[in-house]
C-alpha cells in the first residue's frame, strides 16, 4: 500500500505561538490550474489586534538588544531557511514557480537576510551623527526603531517580498505584524516556523494570513501601530491608509515602485524608513580659568 | 547635616532692592502700518481685498495690519514659485544658491537688533529671548545650510539628491522668526523654492524676512511670504502643485493636514505638539535642575511645544525641590517683554491664554493643587503667573494635554521604572529632560524615552546642526542638522 502523505495545516504565527485565526474562517488557496493546495487561515480583525499586542510586547526586548545580537538572529534566520531550502521550493513551485524561478527566489531570500543581518549594527553610524552646536554640549543623534510596523507584504511573490519587507523592518529593532500574500501564502507560514526556530524572540515578527481588502484599514488605524508598509500601486489603498494613519500620526511607507528581484530591492535606506533620529544633548563644564591646549 | 547645609539656605526677597525698568528702545523697528503680501519678490496686494490687525499682546495695542490671502492669492503665490523652480533656482549652480543663502544670514545678522524688537512686540515673548536666542538661532540656520547647498553628494551615501520642487510650508506663533529659518533655509539650500505663511498673530518678522530676501536680489519667486490665518494654510495644503508641505503646529492640525494630503505625492514633514518629561532623580544637582526646571517651562511663556511640561521628582528629593520652585517661581519677573529684566512676558494672545486659564480650571477641578506666583499682572495685555500643579496624576487631563502655557504639572516617583513608564505613557513624544549626576543613569534613561529630543542636565537647547522632531503623535521628519536636508529631497 503507498504511503499516505501527511498534510501540513497551514496556521497563522502570533507571539512565537501558531494558533489558528480566533474567527474560525479559513480561505483555499488553489494554484493556476485551479487545484486546492490548503486551507489557509482567514485572519480577522481580532487576530490583528493580537498581533499587535504580541508585538508590542516584544519590541521593548528586541529594540534593545545588542544590534551585534540582532545580526547574529538575523544570520541565523538565514541559516535556518538554508537548511530548509527544498521545502520552500517545493511550495513555491506548488504556487505555480517554475523550478528555477523558485530555487532563484530561495535563494535570494537567503542572500537578502545575510546582507541585512551586516547592516544591522552599521547603518546606525552611518545614519547618526555627532552635532558641532555652538554651545558648550555635546550633542549626538541616532536612529532609533520606530515601534511596531504593521507590514502588507507584497502580493506578487510568496517568499521573497515578504523577506524583503520584514529583515529591514527587524534588522532596526522594530517589530512588525505582517500579512501574507493572499494568492501565495504557503512560504510566508513556513516561514514563520524558520523565525521560531532563529533565537527571534516570539512577538518580534507575526504573520497573518488573509485579505488585504479586509484588513488593510486595521492596518492603518490601530492606535499603537507606529507605522504602515504597502507595497502595491492601488492608488485608492495608498489614500485609505494615509487616511487611517493620520489618526495617530503614524508613518506610512509605500514600496510601490521597487523591483524586489533586483539589488534596488535591498538597501540601508529601507531600514531607515522605519527609524527615528533622537538627538541627545549634555553640557560640557567649562571651568573658570582653564585653558584650551593639551 | 553639613554637607546638605547649602541647600536649605534661601535667597531673601525682602531687602527693599528692586529692578528699575530696563525697556529696550522701540525705536529700531520700523513697522508699517500695513503689510502687502511677497509674492514673486514684490509687495502685491492681496486679490481678497482684505487684511487683518496684528497688535502687541503686552499692550493690546494695534502694531499693523496684514494681508489676509485667500485661495486666488496663494495660487498667484503658488505660480510663482513654481515658475521661479522651473526656469531659474533648480538649475542655478549650487555653490550660487549657497552664495544668496549666506547673503540672507548676513543681513539677518546686521538687522538682528530691528527683528529682535519686532518680534517681541508682535508675539509677547522677552527681548531677552528674542534678541539672545531667536534671532542668533534665524541667521545661524540660514549660514548654516548656506553651506550644504553645494554638498549635498557628501549627505546621503550612495544616493543623488534632487530637489521636490515647490514647498508649502506653515509655521506657528511661538518661534515666528526661527521657524521660518527652520523651513526656508534647508528649503533653498536642497534647491526647492517656498511658499510661507507666518501665523496670523504674529506675521510681522516674516514680512520683514521679506523685505530682506528682496534685498538681498534672491531671484523673484524664490520665495513667497502670504500672509492669512486658517483658510489660508489649507489653500496652500490643497494646493495641487506644490509638491512638499512643511508644518510645525499643534497636533490637532497635523492629523488634518496629513489627512488632507492623503491622495497626493505631496511629501510632509510635521512638527507637532508634545507634553515632555522633565525628570529629577536624588542625586541630580539640585540648584541647577531647579533652574532646568524654570527653563523647561517657563522659557518662552510655556509657549513651546518641546517644553518641560510635566515634571517628574524623585520622592526622596520632592520637598525640597518642590520648596525650591516655589522660591525660585516668586523671582520670576512677569511683564513688560520689552524690559529686559523680564523672564516671563506676554501670552500670545487672548484666545490663547482663555486656553490656558480653561486648563487651570480643570486642573483644580479633577483634584491637582494650584501654586501661582505672587507678582503683579500688568493691568493691559495677556499675561498669566507661572503655576505649578502638584498632586497630580497620570490620568489628570493636565498631565495629558499640552497646555501651551507656564503651567507645569508635578508628580513624585520612587524607581528608574516607574518613571519611564509614566513618563513614556503619553502619545506625544517630542522631547524629555533627565536631571542626574550618574552618568550611567543618564544613557538608561535617554535611551528608553520614546522622543526625539532628550536632553540631560539641561533643558530647551536649540542648535542649526543639532536635528529637531518626534516621535510617536509629535510628528515625523527632523529640521536642523544633516537630518534635516531629507525633508527637501529625493533621493535616487
Amino acid at each position: 500500500m503507498p504511503r499516505l502523505e501527511v498534510l501540513k495545516t497551514y496556521k497563522i504565527y502570533i507571539g512565537g505561538q501558531f494558533p489558528r485565526t480566533e474567527s474560525g474562517r479559513f480561505y483555499i488557496v488553489k494554484n493556476k490550474k485551479g487545484v486546492n493546495l490548503a486551507n489557509v487561515c482567514l485572519s480577522s480583525r481580532k487576530d490583528f489586534r493580537d498581533a499587535v499586542v504580541a508585538a508590542r510586547g516584544a519590541f521593548g526586548g528586541w529594540a534593545a538588544k545588542a544590534a551585534f545580537n540582532r545580526g547574529q538572529i538575523l544570520y541565523r534566520i538565514a541559516e535556518m531557511l538554508e537548511g530548509r531550502k527544498a521545502q520552500f521550493i517545493d511550495e513555491l513551485i506548488k504556487q505555480d514557480s517554475s523550478a528555477a524561478d523558485a530555487e532563484n527566489e530561495v535563494n535570494l531570500c537567503i542572500e537578502r537576510l545575510i546582507y541585512y543581518a551586516g547592516w544591522c549594527d552599521k547603518f546606525q553610524q552611518l545614519f547618526g551623527s555627532i552635532n558641532p552646536v555652538a554651545s558648550s554640549h555635546f550633542n549626538f543623534s541616532v536612529p532609533e526603531a520606530t515601534g511596531v510596523v504593521a507590514a502588507i507584504a507584497p502580493q506578487n511573490t510568496g517568499l521573497l517580498g515578504l523577506v524583503s519587507v520584514v529583515a529591514p523592518i527587524i534588522a532596526g529593532g522594530n517589530s512588525t505584524v505582517v500579512l501574507a500574500s493572499e494568492s501565495k501564502p504557503l512560504c510566508a507560514v513556513t516561514f514563520a516556523e524558520v523565525l521560531n526556530s532563529s533565537d527571534v524572540p516570539g512577538g518580534v515578527v507575526n504573520i497573518l494570513t488573509g485579505k488585504p481588502s479586509e484588513l488593510v484599514k486595521y492596518f492603518a488605524d490601530h492606535m499603537d501601530v507606529n507605522a504602515t508598509v504597502y507595497c502595491e500601486k492601488d492608488g485608492e489603498t495608498q489614500k485609505l491608509i494615509k487616511e487611517k494613519a493620520s489618526l495617530n500620526v503614524k508613518r506610512v511607507v509605500l514600496y510601490d515602485k521597487i523591483n524586489w528581484q533586483s539589488d534596488e530591492g535591498q538597501s540601508p535606506y529601507f531600514i531607515m524608513d522605519t527609524q527615528e533620529i533622537k538627538t541627545t544633548w549634555h553640557p560640557i563644564e567649562n571651568i573658570g580659568g582653564a585653558k584650551a591646549g593639551y | 547635616m553639613a554637607t546638605r547645609k547649602n541647600n536649605t539656605l534661601k535667597l531673601s526677597f525682602e531687602t527693599g532692592w528692586k529692578y528699575d525698568p530696563a525697556p529696550e528702545s522701540k525705536s529700531s523697528a520700523k513697522i508699517d502700518p500695513r503689510y502687502e503680501l511677497f509674492i514673486n519678490g514684490k509687495f502685491e496686494k492681496p486679490l481678497s481685498k482684505k487684511y487683518f490687525n496684528t497688535i502687541n499682546p503686552a499692550t493690546e495695542e494695534k502694531l499693523s495690519e496684514v494681508a489676509d490671502a485667500n485661495v486666488a492669492d496663494v495660487n498667484k503665490a503658488v505660480k510663482a514659485a513654481r515658475n521661479a523652480y522651473d526656469k531659474v533656482w533648480k538649475k542655478m549652480p549650487p555653490k550660487e544658491r549657497a552664495k544668496y543663502i549666506y547673503r540672507i544670514a548676513r543681513m539677518i545678522q546686521e538687522r538682528a537688533r530691528e527683528f529682535s524688537v519686532i518680534e517681541t512686540l508682535d508675539g509677547g515673548k522677552p527681548i531677552r529671548e528674542s534678541r539672545d536666542v531667536d534671532i542668533p538661532l534665524v541667521a545661524n540656520h540660514f549660514f548654516y545650510y548656506a553651506g550644504w547647498a553645494d554638498k549635498l553628494e557628501y549627505a546621503f551615501p550612495n544616493r543623488t539628491a534632487s530637489p521636490l520642487g515647490v514647498a508649502g510650508q506653515i509655521i506657528p506663533w511661538n518661534f515666528p522668526l526661527l521657524m521660518a529659518a527652520w523651513k526656508i533655509a534647508p528649503a533653498l539650500a536642497t534647491g526647492n523654492t517656498v511658499v510661507l505663511k507666518p501665523a496670523e498673530t504674529t506675521p510681522l518678522t516674516a514680512l520683514k524676512l521679506a523685505e530682506i530676501i528682496q534685498e538681498a536680489d534672491l531671484p523673484p519667486g524664490v520665495v513667497n511670504i502670504i500672509t492669512g490665518a486658517g483658510a489660508t494654510g489649507a489653500a496652500i495644503v490643497n494646493h495641487p502643485d506644490i509638491n512638499k508641505i512643511a508644518f510645525t503646529g499643534s497636533t490637532d492640525v497635523g492629523k488634518l493636514i496629513q489627512r488632507a494630503v492623503a491622495g497626493t505625492n505631496k511629501k510632509v514633514t510635521l512638527e507637532l505638539g508634545g507634553k515632555a518629561a522633565n525628570i529629577i532623580f536624588d542625586d541630580a544637582p539640585i540648584d541647577q535642575a531647579v533652574e532646568g526646571i524654570i527653563n523647561g517651562i517657563f522659557f518662552n511663556q510655556g509657549h513651546v511645544c518641546c517644553a518641560g511640561s510635566r515634571l517628574f521628582v524623585q520622592e526622596s528629593v520632592y520637598k525640597e525641590v518642590i520648596r525650591k520652585l516655589k522660591d525660585r517661581l516668586e523671582t520670576l519677573i512677569v511683564g513688560d517683554p520689552m524690559d529686559k529684566n523680564t523672564d516671563v512676558g506676554a501670552i500670545n494672545s487672548k484666545q490663547q491664554l482663555s486656553n490656558i486659564h480653561k486648563y487651570l480650571k480643570i486642573g483644580q477641578q479633577e483634584g491637582a493643587e494650584m501654586y501661582q506666583s505672587s507678582c503683579p499682572l500688568p493691568s493691559k495685555g495677556f499675561f498669566c503667573r507661572p503655576t505649578l500643579f502638584t498632586g497630580v496624576s497620570q490620568s489628570h487631563r493636565i498631565s495629558q494635554e499640552e497646555i501651551f502655557g507656564p503651567v507645569l504639572a508635578i508628580q513624585s516617583f520612587r524607581t528608574d521604572d516607574e518613571v519611564i513608564e509614566k513618563a513614556n505613557n503619553t502619545p506625544f513624544g517630542l522631547s524629555a529632560g533627565v536631571w542626574t549626576d550618574k552618568g550611567s543613569k543618564i544613557f538608561n534613561l535617554t535611551t528608553k524615552m520614546r522622543a526625539g529630543v532628550i536632553w540631560a542636565n539641561t533643558y530647551n537647547k536649540f542648535d542649526p546642526t543639532s536635528p529637531f522632531g518626534g516621535y510617536k503623535e509629535s510628528g515625523y521628519g527632523r529640521e536642523g542638522g544633516l537630518h534635516g536636508l531629507s525633508a527637501y529631497v529625493n533621493l535616487t
